[in-house]
């Protein structure tokens, strides 16, 4: 197959383009930028055939989305830092509806002060809303996600938001492989040829309801929530068949006989990956976790993983902060980590603000965490390196 | 004087009865007269509001429709992406309706209506106003009045600024069609709703809907306070076309001093003669206003 370059937020309005997307409603904010841009030429070109409504906000955006949606059509928006915390309200009123809408967070540092560093605090901090989050590494990873959400929202009837980092990854071109139309008509089915509702069919959507009946709608969000991870592995088998790539709920290399590990999530990962040879000449064997699906969290894979006598130190490496308790990924990893046989320490890297992660600045803390025993209260600020 | 005769009444009912609205209600009778001026061609979005209630909690409905309910600021957004979904899967015929208060309209939802407006969505705003949140108790809004107490102006802080002039707001966008009406006056209303449906665009209706509970007015005065807003002038009936063209639909004959209309509510019981004089001073100047609008 033919490879293109291209970077992370062309990746994703072409990802738009092949899933056949009815509706997209859109507001720019940087980093997100391209994507709307894109979408809006081959929308003025012909080439893109769905609605394109540029919106006075990102708050009109997802509610106009949610109305799409209601009317059973297939929903795109993209959006960054504040315009994802501006839309907060309606991310609940979407998977609490349960309208299959996927959405492409580009993580940007929420202010103040303003900022464009890649922080993840912004998608993090939407972690409960009842949305599947996705982080992707790559650029390729990006298309390929965006694809998979549609089905994954579509049959799971959850939105999804398909995450990654600003400029590290929304614009560095890498060689991707455009897949071709009939491979995504053959993956993910055609979207709906008839509105989903109708004045001669009366209902009362989403109406008042009692503590009992919404403990009910809660309680089966998060039991479906709880089938997708086995969701994603079957599609995942099924995306490979058709397009020869695929990819696991959590990416991890070297946990057999690791002695530290090191944890991330998004672009950062290929940066761990790519210095992770030269890590393990020195001191103790160095294997490697990324997180990729974050909501559901899979925790059952990656106690598998970590679950491993042999494995002294894990060193999460977060690029977000809950200020007075720590990196949001170190939080989760530690509570899923609870009655499992990982017997560990778990070291904090803190990146919050969207420090860059260089191989010397990563070299600096394994340094820091070589001798020490206990990881108890002390993060490893990036900033201090 | 108006276009529709009494014989073009639909006899059919959409609203049911056993709904929740509370007695003398003017919102449920507004929407009463719409539902029967739309027949089953519509479907429903409704915001915040007390219609949130009176369409009833599940399992129940009091609108023989499709009635969506969304969160509060974003009433305009969601009832255009209900329409531009509808489109996108073929369905053309089908219009959407946008039910929400004075709050969804003048305060929280004024910006996502603003958008719409100037996107010139193809849905009919309809906005009814018993001016202040009502369903919450009666706090004001920026479409309660001058001297009105509110529980968030109470006495003796009684609300000091005008009521926003939305229909101004709303011809300064320049949509095809905008119109005030009200219960008291149902052959203009429903009129209006069917004017509203033909044309296509965004479509911004001002309903006057007093409400007995938040007013402090007999729940049997509820048509007759409808009524006296117009002959008092405070609420003249009137169209806009494309924002330019202004019509009024009916000149009341004699000129009723405002205080018939403010005597009857507890939330103007505070107001000395010297602030009813001044309201009555502003509501003559904006009924010069409006009549140099429309000879224009």
């Amino acid at each position: 197959m033919k490879r293109k370059l291209m970077n992370g937020n062309q990746a994703a309005a072409l990802a738009v383009k092949l899933a056949r997307v009815q509706v997209v409603s859109a507001y720019p904010i940087t980093p997100q930028t391209t994507i709307v841009e894109d979408l809006a030429d081959m929308w003025a070109r012909g080439t893109f055939p769905g609605e394109y409504v540029s919106v006075e906000s990102e708050y009109s955006a997802m509610a106009y989305l949610i109305g799409a949606a209601y009317a059973g059509a297939r929903s795109f928006t993209a959006t960054s830092c504040q315009g994802l915390a501006y839309m907060h309200e309606l991310l609940h009123w979407a998977s609490g509806a349960r309208l299959p809408i996927v959405m492409v967070n580009v993580n940007r540092s929420m202010g103040a002060p303003w900022s464009l560093e890649p922080d993840q605090t912004d998608s993090l901090s939407q972690r409960d809303t009842g949305w599947i989050q996705i982080y992707c590494a790559d650029v390729q990873e990006i298309l390929d996600t965006i694809l998979l959400s549609f089905r994954l929202a579509e049959e799971s009837r959850i939105p999804c938001m398909v995450v990654y980092d600003g400029f590290s990854l929304s614009h560095t071109y890498e060689a991707v492989e455009p897949p071709e139309q009939e491979q995504v008509d053959a993956f993910l089915p055609l979207p709906p040829g008839e509105a989903a509702i109708n004045p001669s069919n009366p209902q009362n959507i989403q109406a008042v309801t009692d503590s009992r009946y919404l403990s009910r709608v809660r309680q089966e969000l998060h039991l479906t929530m709880e089938k997708v991870p086995e969701a994603i592995k079957k599609m995942e088998n099924e995306f490979y068949k058709i397009f020869g790539r695929s990819y696991p709920l959590v990416e991890s290399i070297g946990l057999d006989d690791a002695e530290t590990v090191i944890v991330t999530a998004g672009s950062m990962g290929q940066t761990v990956k790519s210095v992770l040879p030269s890590l393990s000449s020195v001191h103790s064997k160095k294997g490697f976790l990324r997180f990729r699906l974050f909501r559901p969290l899979p925790d059952e894979d990656i106690a598998a993983l970590l679950g491993n006598a042999q494995i002294k130190k894990v060193l999460v490496i977060d690029r977000n902060l809950s200020a007075g308790a720590g990196g949001i990924f170190a939080q989760e990893l530690s509570a899923l980590l609870q009655g499992t046989s990982f017997q560990g320490e778990i070291f904090q890297l803190n990146l919050s603000g969207g420090v860059d992660l260089t191989p010397d600045l990563l070299n600096k803390a394994l340094e820091k965490i070589e001798g020490a025993e206990k990881s108890r209260d002390k993060i490893i600020w990036g900033v201090d390196l | 004087m108006f276009n529709t005769q009494v014989g073009d009444f639909s006899r059919e009912e959409f609203m049911s009865s056993g709904h929740n609205a509370c007695a003398g209600c003017g919102p449920a009778l507004a929407v009463r007269f719409l539902m029967k001026a739309m027949g089953p061609r519509v479907v429903v979005v409704i915001t915040a509001s007390c219609w949130s209630i009176i369409s009833g909690v599940v399992p129940l409905r009091s609108l023989e429709t499709v009635v969506m309910h969304c969160p509060f600021p974003s009433a305009a957004a969601t009832g255009s992406g209900v329409k531009k979904g509808l489109e996108a899967l073929g369905d053309l015929q089908t219009q959407v309706v946008v039910l929400a208060g004075d709050g969804g309209t003048f305060d929280i939802g004024l910006q996502g209506l603003s958008g719409a407006a100037e996107r010139n969505e193809d849905i009919l705003f309809v906005c009814y106003d018993n001016e202040a949140y009502m369903n919450t108790g009666m706090q004001k809004s920026s479409a309660t009045p001058y001297g009105s107490r509110s529980t968030t102006t109470p006495d003796p802080m009684l609300k000091t600024n005008p009521k926003k002039d939305i229909m101004k707001i709303m011809a300064a966008h320049r949509i095809p069609y905008a119109a005030t009406a009200t219960i008291a006056f149902p052959e203009d209303l429903i009129s209006k709703f069917k004017r509203a449906l033909e044309t296509k665009g965004l479509r911004f209706l001002h309903l006057f809907t007093p409400c007995p509970q938040g007013w402090g007015s007999p729940t049997d005065k509820t048509v007759e306070l409808s009524r006296l807003a117009v002959m008092t002038r405070l609420f003249p009936l009137i169209e806009v076309e494309d924002g330019e063209k202004y019509t009024i639909n009916y000149l009341p004959e004699e000129h009723v001093p405002i205080e018939k209309y403010l005597n009857p509510q507890r939330r103007f019981r505070s107001l000395d003669q010297e602030e009813v004089a001044l309201i009555q001073e502003q509501v003559n100047r904006d009924w010069e206003k409006m009549c140099k609008l429309t000879a224009q």
